[in-house]
């Protein structure tokens, strides 16, 4: 293992103490339990919207803490769900009586966690409403899974509802819209190496240099099929073709788009995959209005990367065009 | 009578485990999880020793649920809330007493694997732990039922659980992470099933040693 690290042990404390420094106009952080509040919380009046995982997925969802996005974001240990008392601790810190809307990621030990800290905060008297994000075409949703996971479609859910909380929109109103979000998003993802979780020390899995994982999870957990390497394009199109397949996006249909890279891809690679991508949306009639390329919920080194459609109507636009000031995304402030 | 220190050592027991196999249960998590049960319960039975002296000198069901209240606050992934869940449903069954019998002992494991099976929602061939708690409890009645001693009742839940967590090898996973594999989950052991058949191990260690009354 080959890591900018001090010690495994100390990685999520360390990194915390980092984003603390690093982002003092944006948001505090609070240690035992941890969590990553903004800086101005708890907002008298607005719903407060917060969502947690593992850790290993930054910016993802720390980095989307901030005005217009995440007013608080639960870290766990690395690749493993936050605690109940982390949830609950944040919960409490953005509640300005409007209350709180957690946007969970379906893992089944994100949902469990989430659904502890959900009743320790209702007995207090806390509203709060529970969206669970399953947009990973990848994985069979079926009675015989635990369904499917949740990835990008989170990332661009967190933007479009933290925007409809800082406009004064109702708990109900945001959780509908979370609800919204993920019934239009769809991704899918693929690997073309393994990750290291650092306790671990050693790769999640192992992918020799000429074969691919397609159907990835944010985890290194297996996908749909191992295959040899192909090219950008055959692969964009691999990725592509069952999102597009799955809602289905028909012709005439508005989207936003998001490359996302698993941590370990360069740039330049994913706009290679955009490339592609807007070529097959437009073969397929369907017009991105909004696009985002870049790294916002990796896992950890991994190359590869991942595709999300999300289909937009006026009213998703003009949220995901709302102001945003988070380390991770920023635009129109 | 099993006393509150049985109950102790049982933990005590149950912690080193997890440290010895902490590699393991990651190995088998790498395999069809996410590489972090091993790793995760270790961080949680080390805080739950920490924990422990806090509490020893009250009766078994505050000691119980004390771990289980450490397990969810430490451990994180599925297996905080379903370990958390089932110690502190344990705990409540044996509320207030600081000894009791096999009997009342089992009602406990049992209604820890009912929280389990609850909070989890699954039930028994889906490749998780309630595969190994399962037979084991069942294992556990069987035995105490045809009158056999306390240390022959755990052997046989111990022997259970672990004939139960090989038994999830060919299993095809339906709940948690390992099901997303689909038919790639065959062939594979399960890692909540291992560090439960892990824990009714030591319970045959350390409460089968006690003397079954004359």
């Amino acid at each position: 293992m080959k890591k900018l690290i001090n010690n495994p042990a100390d990685v999520v404390k360390e990194e915390l103490m980092g984003v603390a420094l690093a982002h003092p106009d944006l948001v505090r952080v609070h240690f035992d339990p941890n969590y990553i509040v903004r800086v101005d919380a708890p907002i008298q009046g607005k719903v407060g919207v917060i969502s947690g995982g593992g850790s290993g997925h930054e910016p993802m969802h720390g980095g989307f803490v901030g005005v217009g996005m995440l007013d608080a974001a639960c870290p766990g240990a690395v690749f493993t769900s936050p605690t109940p008392d982390q949830m609950y601790e944040a919960t409490k810190a953005v509640n300005g009586g409007a209350g709180v809307l957690h946007i969970v990621k379906n893992y089944t030990g994100d949902v469990l966690n989430f659904e502890m800290a959900a009743e320790m905060a209702m007995a207090e008297g806390i509203e709060v409403a529970s969206v669970v994000i399953d947009d990973d075409v990848a994985v069979q949703d079926s009675l015989y899974t635990a369904g499917r996971r949740g990835v990008g479609t989170t990332v661009l859910a967190e933007k479009i509802c933290g925007a409809a909380a800082e406009q004064g929109r109702s708990l109900q109103e945001v959780a509908d819209l979370c609800r919204k979000v993920n019934g239009w998003g769809r991704s899918m993802g693929m690997a073309l190496t393994s990750c290291t979780v650092p306790h671990a020390g050693k790769p999640t899995f192992d992918l020799p240099e000429d074969q691919m994982e397609i159907g990835i999870g944010i985890h290194g957990e297996p996908g749909r099929t191992r295959m040899p390497l192909k090219t950008a394009d055959e692969i964009t199109e691999m990725l592509a073709l069952p999102i597009i397949n799955d809602l289905p996006f028909k012709s005439g249909d508005t989207v936003i788009a998001m490359v996302n890279g698993m941590g370990g891809t360069p740039l330049i690679e994913l706009y290679i995959v955009y490339r592609k991508l807007a070529e097959i949306c437009k073969g397929h009639g369907i017009t991105i209005a909004r696009s985002l390329v870049g790294n916002y919920i990796t896992s950890l080194e991994m190359a590869g990367c991942s595709i999300t459609l999300l289909k937009a109507d006026d009213d998703i636009l003009k949220l995901w065009d709302a102001p945003v000031k988070t380390a991770g995304l920023r635009w129109g402030l | 009578m099993i006393t509150r220190d049985d109950i102790l050592a049982w933990l005590k027991c149950y912690r080193q485990a997890l440290g010895e196999n902490k590699d393991y249960l990651t190995r088998l998590d790498s395999a069809i999880g996410d590489a972090d049960h091993g790793a995760n319960m270790d961080r949680g039975f080390a805080a739950v020793l920490e924990k422990l002296p806090s509490v020893a000198e009250k009766d078994v069901g505050t000691i119980l649920k004390t771990t289980g209240m450490t397990l969810v606050s430490t451990v994180g992934g599925a297996g905080g809330p379903l370990y958390g869940t089932f110690f502190m449903r344990a705990g409540m069954a044996l509320d207030g007493k600081t000894e009791f019998t096999p009997q009342e002992f089992l009602a406990a494991l049992e209604a820890g694997l009912a929280g389990v099976q609850q909070r989890g929602k699954a039930t028994t061939g889906e490749k998780t732990m309630v595969d190994a708690l399962t037979p084991g409890c069942k294992a556990m009645r069987e035995a105490l039922e045809r009158g056999k001693s306390l240390a022959e009742a755990l052997d046989a839940a111990a022997a259970a659980a672990e004939q139960g967590m090989r038994d999830t090898i060919p299993m095809l996973a339906t709940k948690g992470r390992a099901s997303y594999l689909g038919e790639r989950s065959i062939g594979h052991q399960d890692p909540g099933a291992t560090s439960s058949a892990l824990m009714l191990r030591c319970a045959a260690n350390t409460l089968g040693r006690v003397q079954d009354p004359a």
